[in-house]
């Protein structure tokens, strides 16, 4: 992004060119990483953006071409959230970070696929089906944001929009070995971001490297009066010059390294950690007991957030209505049960039983608690240590459809990429290294609350001192 | 058995979603095995812990009582899957 | 065998802010459906609700007049249900910690004053408007009322009649109205009430099964509504049967009560704390700062008007019916010292002009200024009573001074002595027989006199003035 970026001012190449080249590659495109492409919208964009480029020197985003998740509303562009419920949606309205990126004449290319509602971890549950890998096109790119990812990866548009709400941007992000920020709660608007679980998602930066996010996050963050949980401070611009890791504290939880963890990313990430130990960095090894109890706090806080959001798709103002029904209840009946998908009902189901009467306690409330306790446990480690550091998934990328019927086991695969939504702070996921077969693999930083600078210093420190974000999967439109 | 067939049935109505016979049964057995695993709560003394609803404390947030334009009728109604003389339609309702 | 009646009223009372609680749409009664809405009180995807602190400001000032407890921190909670007019499918309202707690209002009863417990007041947003549409079987939907800001205000099961209850629901209208924070207009739906009623036999101490009672938009149906229910009530006890726990809606045609046809078959609504609003603090300061703004509360200032002017229990009731014409008499009192004199003007002829106080008394052209030297030139003896509310009328349509309006229209009093004494004679120089007959005893043809003097006069000639002239004329 800020190659292209020099290379516009340099005169290597126009927006337009840049445009066109990435539009004529989506039409070829076998990831499925698009669900919606504006070509004239695009086009008239970079054309515009051309004009500026020489007057606006200091605008990293000009003409720029970027992809936004399918759950970010743009006015006049339809907005499905990968639902059939919602696949005729055309919002009035912007998001606020697109209005941010209009503003700062980003080219947006489309709409990326993504599981439907953000609800899964493989693009399996998008109503046009599932996105692939560009580095194995029988492995899942991961989700909720996979689209996104795979276009970053593949070069479908030079950086993305992705949200996150238990690691929908981290997890993806690792398996298509790009790097993926999950910013600090309320530092980007959700003006516009079709909500999944309002306490835990955020809208975050998808790109090449960590300039690159660092650059997209400054452009998108910021305080909204038009979101009362955006927070007031002063926003200062990231710098790029890396963070000196001569004495930072890294700390290292030993739950991040139980079982469950593959010993290919395992030792990818010992690697990543010995890296940093190399540039001046003290390890620490950190406890965080009540992190096993994550996953189920979240499944339950979740889950019932996304019952009560969801309630508003229900065929009277917009987005499907199934016909024929003549009584008002079944026709919310039949359209909700042939609008959402078996994932999206599953999680509906969930977290209606989380919240209805004689269960509220045991399980909403409970788990309310319990992530209380979580966050403690953060704050604790954050004394003794500046990042925590640990993988950003068990695994590599898996095959497309392999834990389809189990979703149990899928859930627990979130098991750390969760805490940074239940406590709010930020988390960066980098590539780390590779398995044999060639898959990436992430590295998770995580930092206290408002610390992206720390996290993405970091990350740009270890990308000028490693070659893994270079390195281009093997469906790429370059 | 953490939910009953009957407490499935009547959580499907209560979100207002039909499940065929065969939704029943698949949610029926993964609620049960979520709900299983979710246990593992039990066991956390949260005694004098209270819950978070938000992760950031940041309080009144709070709007001035100044009009602005709405949005026109045509913008409203842009969506609606069932509309006429400027309002949205739904199946009759008796009281 | 006898029974006892308990009764708890919910209010919704509709704000009178310009905006709507969670985004800028007017508020405004009546408008074209849908022409006051947006993506927020619509409930489009992505969309967030930023609370108006001006209903925060109009709950607290009620809270205070309610003599309630303030909550210092404020939560919002989701109910969730499935309704048409409902656009997230839950409503953000407040749920376990209410802004206002443990209050009373205090109301005049046969039995004397009687302390009506508060139990709560907080603030939720209104549905929208169904339409039914019967022979087409649809329902129309208009989103405008969706989002007005609502208190809703539920009071303490402690009235024990449909008077009383009646009684409470006519105190808490007139204290929002004096407060400015409702029109208190039940026609329109700015002031609604539901009812809970529940019998048990004299002296228990038990509560009966209650009902909800819902749909009554004027005092006429609550007062029909709840003694038709209280009635239902106890001829099903009396018949042996048990009331059923229910919503009922009063049926205005039918003139009675009917089961409804639930919205939601089991009242499982998921209350979870709103995670797209913050807490709202309020501080002491902010307490301070509105009960500066409070006014002097309609029954106390009642009793001032009794006691401080030595007005009857029914002047003091009327002036304070509304704010303004409370403050039009006190003008008024500040002026001139006659405060039952000024009241009897006041209940007669500026009411009657401002249409029983349904017109503007700020729009009446009458001024106290105006009014009260009016007043003084009847005391003068200037005017009579009868000529005043000639001069009233006038002054209301042309909005000149009572001074000027006698001028221009001679309309002055003669009570020249010497002027009617000349008038007198040639009157009982035309009436040598009546004068005759008088002399031999019949003194009450006086009035025959006097009377014709009047007729001479057009009326202006000063009536007991008359009266002594001629009676020292016949003596002599
Ligand atoms: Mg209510
Ligand atoms: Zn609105």
């Amino acid at each position: 992004m800020l190659d292209l970026a020099r290379n516009f001012r340099m005169g290597n190449i126009s927006p337009l060119d840049i445009t066109e080249k990435i539009l004529e590659a989506i039409r070829h495109d076998p990831l499925n990483a698009y669900i919606t492409v504006d070509e004239t919208g695009a086009k008239n964009a970079a054309k515009k953006a051309g004009e500026k480029i020489r007057k606006e020197n200091n605008n990293p985003l000009l003409g720029v071409p970027v992809a936004i998740k399918d759950n970010i509303c743009i006015k006049q562009m339809a907005t499905t959230c990968a639902s059939n419920i919602l696949s005729s949606f055309v919002p009035t309205y912007d998001a606020h970070v697109v209005e941010k990126l209009k503003k700062m004449g980003a080219v947006i290319v489309g709409k990326t696929n993504m599981d439907e509602f953000a609800m899964g971890s493989t693009t399996n549950t998008s109503n046009i089906g599932t996105s692939k890998n560009p580095w194995d096109l029988g492995k899942t790119p991961g989700g909720s944001s996979g689209g996104s990812a795979a276009a970053v990866a593949a070069g479908l548009c030079a950086a993305a929009l992705g949200s996150d709400t238990g690691g929908s941007i981290r997890q993806p992000a690792s398996f298509c070995g790009i790097t993926g920020l999950k910013p600090t709660y309320g530092s980007v608007s959700r003006f516009g971001l079709v909500a999944f679980a309002s306490s835990l998602d955020q809208i975050g930066p998808m790109a090449g490297s960590a300039r690159d996010v660092a650059v997209l996050y400054d452009a998108i963050k910021g305080y909204d009066p038009k979101d009362s949980t955006s927070v007031d401070i002063g926003y200062l611009p990231t710098t790029l010059d890396g963070l000196d890791m001569q004495g930072v504290r890294l700390g290292v939880p030993k739950a991040f390294f139980g079982e469950g963890l593959s010993t290919n990313v395992k030792k990818a990430v010992k690697d990543g950690i010995a890296v940093f130990k190399e540039l001046g960095a003290k390890i620490i090894a950190i406890d965080l007991p009540n992190i096993k109890y994550g996953v189920a706090v979240y499944y339950i806080v979740a889950t019932a957030e996304a019952s009560s959001n969801l309630a508003r798709y229900d065929g009277v103002r917009y987005g499907l209505r199934e016909k024929g029904a003549d009584d008002l209840i079944d026709m919310y009946m039949d359209t909700r049960a042939k609008g959402f998908g078996i994932e999206v009902k599953r999680r509906i189901m969930l977290g209606t039983y989380a919240l209805s009467a004689g269960y509220y306690d045991q399980y909403y409330k409970k788990a309310s608690k319990v992530r209380t306790l979580v966050i403690e446990d953060f704050v604790k480690a954050f004394d003794v240590c500046d990042i925590i550091i640990g993988p950003t998934t068990p695994t590599p990328a898996f095959g497309l459809y392999d834990m389809a019927d189990d979703p149990l086991s899928l859930y627990l695969l979130d098991l750390y990429t969760i805490p940074a939504n239940l406590t709010g702070g930020p988390a960066l996921s980098i590539p780390c290294g590779f398995t044999k077969e060639g898959l990436p693999i992430g590295m998770q930083l995580m930092a206290p609350a408002f610390k992206e600078d720390i996290l993405l210093g970091a990350g740009i420190t270890f990308q000028d001192h490693t070659g893994f974000h270079e390195k281009r999967p093997q469906w790429n439109m370059m | 058995m953490k939910i009953s067939l009957t407490e499935v049935e009547y959580v499907a109505r209560l979100a207002r979603i039909r499940l065929n016979e065969e939704e029943k049964a698949r949610f029926l057995k993964e609620l049960n095995s979520i709900l299983d695993y979710m246990d593992l709560l039990s066991e956390v003394d949260t005694t004098d812990v209270s819950p978070t609803t938000h992760t950031q404390h940041i309080t009144n947030a709070l709007r001035e009582d100044i009009k602005r334009a709405s949005q026109s009728i045509k913008d409203t109604l842009a969506n609606a899957p069932a509309k006429a003389d400027g309002a949205f339609i739904v199946p009759g309702i008796i009281e | 065998m006898e029974y006892d009646v308990i009764i708890g009223l919910e209010v919704h009372a509709q704000l009178l802010t310009e905006t709507k609680i969670f985004c800028s749409c007017p508020t405004t009664f009546g408008d074209e459906p849908n022409t006051n809405t947006c993506p927020v009180c619509i409930g489009m995807p992505g969309i967030l609700p930023v609370l108006n602190k001006k209903i925060v400001d109009f709950g607290i000032k009620l809270g205070i007049a309610t003599h309630c407890k303030i909550a210092k921190t404020n939560i919002f909670a989701r109910k969730n249900y499935f309704y048409p007019d409902l656009p997230k499918g839950y409503q953000i309202t407040q749920y376990e910690s209410p802004l206002c707690e443990h209050g009373f209002l205090d109301i005049d009863t046969t039995g004397g004053s009687k302390r009506i417990g508060i139990t709560r007041i907080h603030m939720e947003e209104d549905a929208g408007k169904l339409i039914h549409d019967l022979k087409g079987h649809r329902s129309f939907i208009d989103f405008n009322r969706a989002g007005v800001p609502l208190l809703e205000i539920v009071s303490e099961p402690d009235m024990r009649s449909t008077d009383e209850a009646d009684t409470y629901l006519r105190e808490l209208r007139q204290l929002l109205v004096y407060l400015e924070i409702c029109d208190g207009n039940m026609e329109q739906g700015s002031f609604r009430c539901d009812a809970n009623i529940s019998v048990r036999p004299k002296g228990s101490t038990f509560f009966g099964v209650r009902t909800e009672l819902k749909n009554m938009n004027s005092f006429r149906n609550v007062h029909r509504a709840l003694s038709y229910e209280i009635k239902r009530h106890i001829d099903v006890l009396r018949s042996g049967r048990e009331v059923t726990q229910q919503t009922m809606l009063w049926g205005e045609t039918a003139n009675a009560t009917r089961s409804m046809r639930t919205k939601e078959e089991s009242h499982d609504y998921r209350y979870f704390p709103e995670p797209d609003l913050v807490p709202v603090m309020v501080d002491n300061a902010w307490i301070g700062k509105i009960r500066k703004t409070l006014p002097e509360m309609p029954r106390e200032r009642r009793k001032r008007f009794e006691e401080g002017y030595g007005l009857p229990g029914y002047d003091a009731d009327i002036l304070t019916q509304s704010r303004d014409v409370a403050d039009y008499f006190e003008d008024c009192v500040s002026l001139l010292d006659s405060p039952k004199e000024i009241s009897n003007w006041i209940m007669t002829e500026v009411l009657r002009v401002l249409k029983g106080g349904t017109a503007d008394i700020k729009a009446l052209k009458v001024t106290p200024r105006m009014l009260t030297s009016m007043i003084r030139l009847i005391d003068g003896g200037a005017i009579s009573g009868k000529m005043a509310k000639d001069v009233f009328n006038e002054m209301a349509e042309t909005g000149k001074s009572s001074e000027e309006i006698v001028k221009d229209s001679g309309l002055k009093q003669i009570s020249d002595e010497g002027h009617l004494k000349n008038l007198a004679k040639t009157i009982l120089e035309d009436h040598k027989k009546e004068v005759g007959s008088y002399k031999k005893g019949k003194t009450q043809l006086i009035g025959f006199f006097v009377g014709q003097l009047m007729k001479a006069t057009k009326g202006k000639a000063n009536p007991e003035l008359t009266n002594k002239i001629i009676k020292e004329i016949l003596e002599e």
